[in-house]
């Protein structure tokens, strides 16, 4: 699962593009953080049983980390973008270097391994593909995707 | 009591459901229990994956198989 704080800020963009990426290039993937501050059972609970954890805030105000403290959900894999020598501005949009930084300290935490395909991954734990009937019709993603 | 199995059906959402069915009985609980396998329908719930348990409309339960005795106990609390 990967959380990112995605801010107002470069390092809060930053943060939000890495997880971006990183989703689409088969390390994990993205959740909804704004779902477990705003206290969701459905997120909140997953974010609890969820075996790994990459959770990225953009400064040391923590917004990421406190909205899971709230909720109760263990903090894993935590990387905060300023701590990586990159500074805080208001510019929306962060630089190539820093999300490409962003990124490599993701994949150092140990926590991210590259998935084969849809559905073959430890981080969704769907069964959706298991059964021969859903073979059959193509593997559906949780929101209905069909491949 | 209202419970709710999600999963799309396989062999993890199947032992689910049984030890849902049967942690309700020997509970003595009247909850009824839903399996719930429409993709766009378990998403509803914001869940990371399947299978998963919504008693009453709170999510107790993502990605695992939880035991019979853990799920009396949540039924226990609802009371």
């Amino acid at each position: 699962m990967l959380l990112a704080c995605s801010g107002g800020s470069n390092v809060g963009q930053a943060a939000n593009r890495a997880v971006v990426e990183l989703t689409q290039e088969g390390y994990g993937k993205m959740y909804c953080l704004a779902g477990i501050g705003g206290g969701l059972s459905g997120f909140i609970q997953s974010a609890r049983d969820v075996d790994r954890m990459v959770v990225i805030d953009g400064c040391p105000v923590g917004c990421a980390r406190a909205a899971l403290e709230r909720a109760d959900v263990p903090l894993r894999g935590y990387l905060v973008v300023t701590e990586l020598g990159i500074a805080k501005s208001s510019d929306l949009e962060p630089g190539r270097p820093e999300v490409e930084r962003v990124k490599a300290a993701a994949l150092d935490t140990g926590s991210l391994s590259q998935m084969r395909g849809k559905g073959d991954s430890t981080e969704t734990w769907c069964c959706s593909g298991d059964t021969p009937e859903a073979t059959s019709a193509g593997t559906q993603d949780e929101w209905g995707a069909t491949s | 009591m209202d419970i709710k199995v999600l999963g799309p059906g396989c062999a993890k959402c199947v032992q689910t459901e049984q030890n849902v069915k049967e942690a309700v009985a020997e509970s003595g609980s009247d909850a009824k229990v839903e399996k719930v396998t429409k993709v766009m329908d378990i998403a509803k719930y914001g869940v990371f994956g399947t299978p998963a348990i919504v008693i009453d409309g709170e999510v107790k339960s993502v990605g695992k198989i939880p035991t019979k005795d853990e799920i009396k106990q949540w039924i226990a609390v609802k009371k």
